[in-house]
């Protein structure tokens, strides 16, 4: 009897022990469903990272541990999952990037005080007082003028047809597009909606052509953008295709072939930049996962440097003072050269970084022009 | 609608049938290494197996004994069971399927026409064609037919009746491998393809007539016509639900569809 109590103090010993030498930090993340190519990518560059991490010793000594789980890119579900994380006691919780499914958990994280690291990129999920979120791109807010500033002076269109996916992502996308054209005297000749995960295209891209706009903007998730570029293609459309990096990312490009080809427009984060550092990442993450990583690759994994650099900053796992810390925080390359590029949060948890105007040239995505900070 | 002709079975796992053959031929190319015109071939002999022979081996003669019922249930597993398995096994995310044409654009008076819907038409055209002419101008076709209309009395006239309906589940694999085979490359080959597809089959079968072939042609035309011509013309939203509305009134009206014979079961 007195032996098992030994054996059993001994066990709750080392399973605190255990505990102390390890941070928590879930990934609630999509890997099914239609956010499945944006989850699976942020998820996987996240991984990469906390593996560098705990092979150089972790952060402040401790090891990341990061149970990942399955949103279905369902917001029901994605709430019940940052619940279930919270329940563990994280230090943070990393994702989820659908806006719809963001905007229904990160209320959770704010009240148990967890700083939160997502993807989305709805422009209201950082306007809502919420001082525990914390974006890894831009949100459609700051992504948009500069989408709208590439129409005009790029482009140089009067008139242009778009097409959005009605969900949190496409509905936040509208608004500030329609606010961002109408500054610049654009007019939008066809607003066209569609659903998450709809995979016949051929009605919309007859009503797109019908308008005879000089340019067409498509603003839909990676896997919908594929089959519109397949349908455009197919439809012979010769205007303009233009999107942000959820028509021109790497995925998109495989998933559409020939048919991505043309394609332009605004991305806030690229594994094709012309940076050294984005380039070996981008190189270390196609031999470890099999495939190119895209934008939300580079978001997973930037946000699991920005906790470390922050943890490190301020000497302790500190919930609230991280995310204080984290508020008007700058985190330049040589300082922690995971971040990739020179990022700063705002007091709102929204993100400032360089940007790219870029292009689908045989099959790849090619930089064209590098556009600086906005704060700068 | 082959399936309930002739052994009454009513497969609601048929969306998930259109789905699956692209993945043996994905799965084909990626772990067996092979080109793609060989991994077709071998992605349309493994739904022969597992879509015809399997699915009726394993599933629909268990099954059908305890009636109908059950079987619909047991589809209605089979579905999730498969969907589930590619997402688990294969890959959640949409994968890139190759085009079996080009795609070309040709401009037909003004209006741009994409050769490869032009080949999905004429290989959907010549299937319903040799189908039809095999039912029809062939003897074993015609025993299938048979074995539709009255099962016992073809037993009796010597008919291998278990035979007949074994080639009708064939029948219905390779055509499933066809779809398969010519939508992926538009739709994507995705887990959740079937979710789509097979609520479509059903509606345009029940509108055309669930049981004359003829029927469910002229079902399918109807939803994809009325279906794009809603989405272009009137609302995006809707779309979906016209076709439903559409469904209704058939049921309403002419439950044994446009072109359907009215039938009658003794129960």
């Amino acid at each position: 009897m007195k032996a098992s109590w030994i054996g059993a103090a001994l066990i709750l010993g080392a399973t605190a022990a255990h505990a102390q030498q390890t941070v928590n930090m879930p990934i609630v993340i999509e890997l099914s469903g239609a956010g499945a190519v944006s989850g699976t990518n942020f998820r996987d560059g996240a991984l990469m990272a906390i593996d560098e991490v705990n092979a150089k010793g972790g952060i402040l000594g401790r090891k990341i541990v990061a149970p990942v789980t399955d949103t279905q890119s369902n917001p029901g579900i994605s709430r019940a999952q940052v619940q279930k994380a919270i329940d563990s006691d994280p230090y943070v919780i990393l994702g989820p990037v659908f806006s719809g499914s963001v905007k229904v958990n990160m209320v959770l994280a704010q009240q148990a005080e967890i700083p939160q690291f997502t993807g989305a990129e709805a422009a209201e999920i950082t306007q809502m007082g919420n001082d525990y979120i914390f974006r890894t791109s831009f949100g459609q807010q700051v992504s948009m003028p500069k989408m709208a500033n590439f129409i005009r002076d790029g482009i140089k269109a009067k008139s242009i047809a778009f097409l959005w996916v009605n969900n949190d992502f496409g509905k936040g996308g509208r608004d500030a597009f329609f606010k961002e054209m109408a500054s610049r005297n654009i007019k939008v000749v066809a607003d066209v909606s569609t659903e998450s995960g709809q995979v016949d295209f051929a009605a919309d891209i007859v009503k797109l052509k019908a308008a005879n706009a000089d340019a067409i903007f498509l603003y839909t998730n990676e896997e919908e953008s594929a089959r519109v570029l397949r349908e455009a293609r197919k439809q012979g459309v010769k205007v303009p295709l233009i999107g942000e990096t959820t028509l021109i990312g790497q995925k998109v490009i495989d998933l559409a072939g020939d048919a991505a080809n043309g394609a332009r427009g605004h991305v806030a984060l690229t594994a094709d930049a012309p940076i050294p550092a984005v380039t070996a990442f981008r190189d270390k993450f196609q031999a470890r996962f099999k495939y190119l990583p895209d934008h939300n690759g580079i978001k997973g994994y930037t946000a699991v440097y920005a906790i470390k650099y922050a943890t490190q900053k301020i000497g302790k796992f500190d919930r609230k003072l991280l995310a204080k810390t984290m508020h008007g925080l700058t985190i330049k390359p040589e300082q922690e050269p995971g971040i990739l590029m020179e990022a700063t949060w705002d007091a709102k948890g929204d993100i400032d970084r360089i940007s790219f105007l870029a292009e689908v040239v045989d099959g790849k995505q090619k930089v064209v022009q590098v556009l600086p900070k906005l704060g700068k | 609608m082959l399936l309930w002709q002739t052994s009454q079975t009513i497969n609601f796992a048929q969306g998930e049938f259109v789905m699956l053959p692209a993945f043996f031929v994905l799965a084909a190319m990626k772990f067996g290494g092979l080109s793609f015109p060989l991994a077709l071939g071998v992605g349309f002999l493994v739904a022969l197996l597992v879509l015809g022979l399997l699915f009726k081996r394993a599933v629909v003669d268990p099954m059908l004994r305890h009636g109908v019922l059950p079987l619909v249930i047991s589809t209605l597993a089979l579905a999730i069971l498969m969907k589930e398995g590619v997402k688990e096994f294969y890959a959640a995310e949409a994968q890139a399927f190759p085009a079996l044409w080009k795609t070309t654009d040709l401009t037909v008076g003004g209006a741009a026409v994409s050769s490869q819907n032009l080949v999905i038409i004429a290989v959907a055209v010549a299937a319903v064609a040799l189908l039809q002419y095999f039912l029809g101008g062939t003897r074993t076709g015609r025993q299938m037919q048979a074995t539709a209309q009255n099962p016992a009395l073809a037993r009796i006239l010597g008919i291998p009746v278990e035979r007949m309906i074994l080639y009708t589940f064939l029948i219905n694999a390779a055509l499933v491998a066809l779809a398969s085979f010519l939508i992926s490359p538009i739709y994507l080959a995705k887990f959740t393809n079937g979710e789509t597809l097979g609520l479509v089959a059903f509606v345009a079968a029940i509108v055309g007539g669930f049981n004359q072939v003829r029927g469910a042609i002229v079902g399918g035309l109807l939803v994809g016509v009325i279906d794009n011509f809603v989405a272009a013309y009137w609302s995006s939203q809707y779309r979906a639900a016209i076709p439903l509305f559409l469904l209704i009134a058939v049921i309403l009206w002419r439950p044994q569809g446009l072109l359907g014979r009215a039938e009658e079961r003794t129960v």
